[in-house]
């Protein structure tokens, strides 16, 4: 019996084992999806390293390409979760909600003009800057705990020297930030 | 009994309370701790404080524990709050705001809070919003205040958050009432909502009832925690029993025109705008039908 199928086994017997959650699915769950089996089990260890509640799963049959196996994680952890992984180099192919296929993030950009001002929204984030000083004035939208942190670490610093909200959050809504922030950028190169 | 607000603040070394809050004009004071209401939730406990003072209604309670994006603070607030819905308990609502999103979580307290008799009304907005949406038991809450993002995000029946909205469900105002419809009939929306946009939309039962376009303040767009605002008013408004609806259009009403009295540029701070809410609260008032302050408790 291969590693996989004894994975497999596992999930189902501790489905089988389990009390079916109120609700109508886990919703907030993820998964990452890496090469090769090697990496996925780095990553597992890394990202439990990091406090992250992950668990090594089959993969969905669409993802059934070379992909043996995917890591479970907590999907608003994703920002959390990329970060470990890149301090250590390792970079996932993909990542997506459980059981719903791959849904492909929010892409476009909305720019807003307020004059001395210009406004940035990438999905669910909202970056204002001060075009002629570069001064960040205002962080909005979101709704996941490291918003009002993100707000206070990037509000009255200058574009080049604020921290990235990639470095520094932890959750979907700053990975959506980390974007509207680079977005920034290119509309004020400065 | 005052209702109840459970959130999170910036600040990882904020251990988790639970007591009663007051606003002394310039800072909030949360269980004798003092928080600076420049976004979030305690600018939403600011502004609920500053409306039930105007209402003659006493503050509300909160439930708080720090976080910045990792989830203990969160899981904190929600551990403290099961262990109050244990003891006997009679909040006539509870508000619920920037929590990480945890689905085995939020189903263990809405559990307990269905075993309670009278059952308190139930507020949600931003993560608790994602959360109660992701849990498939969105239904069984009375407010959710998405902005238009987050409502294409309630009307997709796949988007575990507003990150993954798919494409096709537009985030304008004109699409906005399918957008309600949707998310109702797939019952992930509440039973009202406050739809936050260039247009604000009051919707009941997946129908909308009401449209505040007025006034008009462009600057309050990218202020972060005006929608905290919002929904502090919508919850003392809801506190002082008015139907939801009807406090949802009057919030929405006071939020402009603390705009307007305010004067903001985009690089306001929520905190700036606080001063104004009183007066515009009043001014709101006075223009709903019926006119004037809701007698202290009506309605609960």
């Amino acid at each position: 019996m291969g590693l996989l199928d004894r994975l497999l086994g596992r999930i189902r017997r501790g489905r089988e084992g389990r009390a079916p959650a109120r609700g109508a699915a886990r919703g907030d769950r993820g998964i990452l999806v890496f090469r090769h089996t090697s990496e996925v089990i780095r990553a597992e260890a890394l990202l439990k390293e990091a406090g992250l509640a992950v668990r090594v799963m089959g993969p969905p049959p669409e993802l059934r390409t070379g992909c043996d196996l995917v890591i479970e994680f907590p999907l608003v952890s994703g920002l959390s979760a990329r970060q470990a992984l890149a301090r250590a180099g390792l970079e996932p192919l993909a990542i997506a909600p459980v059981g719903r296929g791959l849904l492909e993030p929010v892409s476009l950009f909305q720019v807003k003009d307020f004059g001395d001002h210009l406004m940035v929204r990438a999905a669910n984030m909202k970056l204002t800057v001060d075009k002629r000083s570069r001064v960040i004035v205002n962080v909005s939208g979101g709704g996941c705990p490291d918003v009002p942190y993100l707000a206070e670490c990037l509000v009255g610093q200058r574009l080049d020297q604020a921290p990235r909200p990639g470095e520094v959050g932890h959750t979907l809504c700053g990975y959506a930030l980390q974007l509207a922030f680079e977005e920034m950028l290119r509309q004020c190169p400065g | 009994m005052p209702w109840l607000i459970v959130g999170t603040v910036p600040d990882p070394e904020f251990l988790a309370v639970a007591g009663p809050c007051a606003w002394d004009g310039e800072a909030l004071a949360v269980a004798g701790r003092r928080l600076r209401p420049a976004r979030g939730t305690p600018a939403l406990l600011a502004a609920a404080c500053l409306a039930s003072a105007a209402l003659d209604r006493e503050p509300p309670q909160a439930v708080l524990a720090g976080d910045t994006g990792l989830g203990q603070g969160s899981r904190d607030a929600y551990s403290l709050l099961l262990g109050l819905l244990d003891s006997p308990c009679a909040w006539p609502g509870i508000t619920f705001h920037y929590l990480q999103p945890d689905v085995d979580w939020h189903n263990r307290i809405l559990a307990r809070i269905d075993e309670l008799d009278p059952r308190p009304l139930l507020v949600a907005d931003a993560g608790y919003m994602y959360v109660a949406k992701m849990s498939g038991y969105a239904a069984a809450y009375d407010l959710f205040t998405p902005d238009l993002g987050e409502l294409a995000f309630l009307a997709d029946e796949l988007a575990p958050h507003p990150f993954y909205t798919r494409g096709f469900l537009q985030h304008d105002n004109g699409g906005a009432p399918d957008l309600i419809a949707r998310a109702w009939a797939g019952e992930n929306a509440a039973r009202c909502l406050l739809v936050k946009g260039e247009v604000d939309l009051v919707a009941a039962q997946g129908v909308v009832v009401d449209r505040i376009a007025e006034p008009v303040v462009e600057a309050m767009e990218p202020i972060g925690g005006t929608g905290d605002l919002l929904t502090g008013l919508a919850t003392a408004l809801l506190d002082a029993g008015l139907p939801a609806p009807e406090a949802c259009g009057v919030a929405a009403r006071a939020n402009r025109l603390a705009g307007l009295l305010a004067q903001p540029t985009p690089a306001f701070s929520v905190a700036d705008l606080l001063p104004f809410l009183p007066a515009a609260l009043e001014q709101a008032l006075a223009g709903r039908p019926s006119q004037g302050k809701p007698p202290s408790g009506e309605g609960h």
